[in-house]
């Protein structure tokens, strides 16, 4: 029952999108097509369930015990950049067509502050490790289905007569923020 | 003159959150009033110029495969000296920002500019460079906050302008969105006049 509510609450209710603005840029970044959508997304999950994984542990099993809870923020963002050029590093080998997809965005997941968000989040909140993994997918869930949703309006978009001033990031703004509007009829379902 | 263009570029030509679309996370997530982005612009400000100082300092030492690490422990250092403080001496604020005071490590603009200016550059230019960005960022900040807290609730820093609940959505999330997409249009419009 309390991962049901973590996962609802994490997909739909706070969307970490729309609701949470974690991941801002490869939101308005990669959403110009639904494949290289979708494949971001991929990359999100992987990353963010392994991240606040290694992350949940370090601060259990060595922060806390040593008392420098204050060093969280360094060592948070290193476990990540690393984990990034690792998974880099076997997507490459593993499925080079992906790797090409995503591109310039792979690395900058590092700057994702998606990743870092939830990591501190789930230490926040004071989840256990399991908790934890449950709410790392789902928030990863949650930012695919944004993403997903947003670049499917956007192929839309392209073939709609904006105002020349509005076309491009101002009106995908506009239409986020009218995204965000439609989730926050989710308010209160949990 | 050189270093006046260099500080002022930041305000409207090169504007980090207007013209280059850096840092939008911050930006959209703790503009619910203008206090708040001016104190969250200032945060990252101080964090712009601590760290291309370190950086600019320490460039010739370190060595080109490690770099980005590097620069990304400085900031964080940095990113903790801030957070440490502002619990300290202003909690109000610091409840307020919540999460995106230790995100500053992750915002794009700061990286950016150690990147494509601080390890170019000596110490004098990479400072002002990071003083202008960083008040940049701040005015944007500054700016957006204003309009969604004037919108949302007739007031700016505070202070009531109009009576009673105007458009409530525009201090909700997703009246951050759209603020921000007509902000940037209107900049648009005068950018190319």
């Amino acid at each position: 029952m309390e991962y049901f509510v973590i996962i609802i609450g994490s997909i739909f209710v706070s969307n970490i999108v729309l609701n949470q603005f974690l991941g801002i840029c490869p939101f308005v970044g990669v959403s110009g097509k639904i494949s290289t959508s979708v494949g971001m997304g991929g990359a999100v999950l992987f990353v963010l369930t392994i991240a606040t994984m290694v992350t949940w542990i370090i601060q259990y099993y060595v922060l806390n015990p040593l008392g420098l809870g204050f060093m969280q923020t360094i060592v948070f963002i290193l476990v990540i950049a690393s984990l990034v050029q690792m998974v880099e590093i076997i997507l490459k080998k593993i499925s080079p067509s992906l790797f090409q997809a995503l591109g310039v965005f792979l690395p900058l997941i590092t700057t994702n502050c998606a990743v870092l968000g939830v990591a501190i989040l789930t230490i926040q909140k004071d989840f256990n490790l399991m908790e934890g993994v449950v709410y790392a997918i789902a928030n990863a869930i949650g930012f695919t289905l944004a993403i997903v949703l947003f670049a499917g309006i956007r192929e839309h978009l392209d073939l709609m007569e904006v105002p020349k001033q509005m076309r491009g990031v101002p009106i995908a703004l506009v239409v986020a923020g009218i995204l965000a509007l439609a989730f926050m009829g989710f308010t209160g379902l949990v | 003159m050189n270093q006046i263009k260099n500080f002022t570029k930041g305000f409207i030509k090169e504007n980090p959150v207007f013209i280059l679309l850096l840092g939008l996370c911050p930006t959209l997530g703790v503009t619910t009033s203008a206090f708040n982005g001016l104190g969250m612009g200032l945060a990252t400000t101080f964090v712009l110029v601590m760290s291309n100082l370190v950086v600019s300092l320490v460039k010739d030492f370190i060595p080109d495969k490690v770099r980005i690490p590097s620069f990304i422990v400085i900031i964080a250092s940095f990113v903790t000296i801030v957070e440490l403080t502002m619990q300290a001496y202003t909690p109000a604020l610091f409840d307020a920002l919540g999460l995106f005071i230790p995100l500053i490590v992750v915002n794009c603009i700061v990286l950016g500019r150690a990147e494509a200016f601080a390890s170019k550059n000596n110490v004098g230019s990479s400072i002002i460079d990071g003083l202008g960005m960083g008040l940049g960022f701040a005015f944007a900040l500054t700016l957006l906050g204003g309009v969604r807290e004037f919108l949302g609730s007739g007031a700016i820093f505070g202070f009531n302008l109009i009576e009673g609940d105007l458009m409530l959505v525009f201090v909700l999330a997703p009246g951050a969105f759209i603020a921000l997409g007509y902000l940037i249009a209107i900049i648009n419009r005068f950018k190319k006049a």
